[in-house]
């Protein structure tokens, strides 16, 4: 069957998309099961971490399991402040995996939610060198307006704290974010169910990052296709322009007719 | 034989001079194009790995991807 929306492509950095699925390659059972689940979530961005080799023990490395043509998207988890961010986006990049990054600045382990100062501060640093510049955020639209003044590529407010499965709590500052903002707008952190990412985008959102919802499900496989098919649908329902919510009812059937008669 | 005590990814540890972070790399069993190298704070571009020898109190950090969100 030919796509409705065929021509309709995410673009960030000035590349183009025809997946609206980001993913990420934490908490799976094992690294192998990685390209099984690019094919069944159908993604083309993969977020990825970098962490100190373990010298007493083997360290597998993760991007063996990612494919050439997956766009590789670096965070820079483990960072508490901007400084330690740019550090690790340089590292990153060194490396030799494109200069795309997710900026991830978190000081608080318990709820793990991002700082939106030190978040602004790196990206104003990245952008200056020539990165493509995702940051990571909470639901906050003067910050994410921020981030777009500051050069930032895309913004990525949060759902719900990052592993919870919580859902779209941040619901009603995301739809502002969404209405204002004109990069792209990725929903990361919190999507729990399909519905909740597939919300996202009825709402307007411009892609879903899904991470832990994939990798600890029962069967992460099966959930990848569930996301994937959950995103187009969300997207293809916003395309098409979801109708008026009233209060009051409006018949669907004519009521009228020869039984009032 | 002389050797140099390192920082290596916050541990100390006893190297013998003249290695260089290519060797040091390798005898960890590692594959050099898997790591990014952190020598006192610069980053060290993969094809110098081998003309660098970490002299006394330096401070080296080794890096590889992992999996994450």
């Amino acid at each position: 069957m030919t796509p409705i929306f065929s021509e309709d492509q995410l673009t960030i950095g000035g590349r183009a998309f025809d997946t609206r699925l980001l993913i990420g390659t934490g908490k799976y059972p094992s690294d192998d099961m990685i390209p099984i689940i690019i094919d069944a979530s159908g993604s083309r961005i993969i977020t990825v971490a970098l962490r100190r080799v373990d010298l007493a023990a083997h360290t597998d490395n993760v991007m063996q399991h990612i494919p050439d043509y997956m766009q590789l998207l670096p965070n820079t988890s483990g960072a508490r402040n901007a400084d330690e961010a740019v550090r690790i986006a340089r590292l990153a990049r060194a490396s030799g995996c494109g200069d795309w990054i997710k900026i991830e600045v978190i000081p608080d382990n318990r709820h793990l939610l991002p700082d939106g100062h030190e978040t602004l501060l790196a990206t104003e640093i990245l952008v200056k060198e020539g990165f493509v510049v995702l940051p990571y955020t909470n639901a906050d639209p003067v910050l994410a307006r921020q981030l777009e003044n500051a050069g930032a590529a895309a913004v990525m407010p949060l759902g719900a704290p990052i592993g919870s499965n919580r859902g779209l709590t941040t619901r009603e500052m995301l739809q502002i974010i969404i209405d204002d903002i004109h990069v792209p707008v990725v929903v990361d952190a919190g999507i729990g169910k399909p519905s909740q990412a597939c919300e996202a985008m009825e709402m307007g959102a411009d892609a879903c990052l899904v991470n832990t919802a994939i990798a600890s499900a029962g069967d992460p496989v099966a959930m990848a296709g569930a996301f994937a098919a959950a995103v187009r649908a969300g997207r293809a329902a916003f395309l098409a322009g979801t109708g008026a919510v009233n209060t009051a009812a409006a018949a669907s059937s004519p009521l009228t007719g020869f039984l009032y008669e | 034989m002389k050797t140099n005590k390192i920082q290596l990814n916050g541990k100390t540890v006893s190297i013998e001079d003249g290695m260089t972070i290519g060797d040091l790399i390798r005898e960890k069993g590692l594959d050099p194009g898997t790591v990014v190298v952190e020598h006192n704070r610069i980053i060290i571009d993969t094809t110098d790995l081998d003309r660098i020898a970490p002299a006394q109190h330096d401070v080296l950090e080794m890096l590889t991807f992992v999996g994450g969100g």
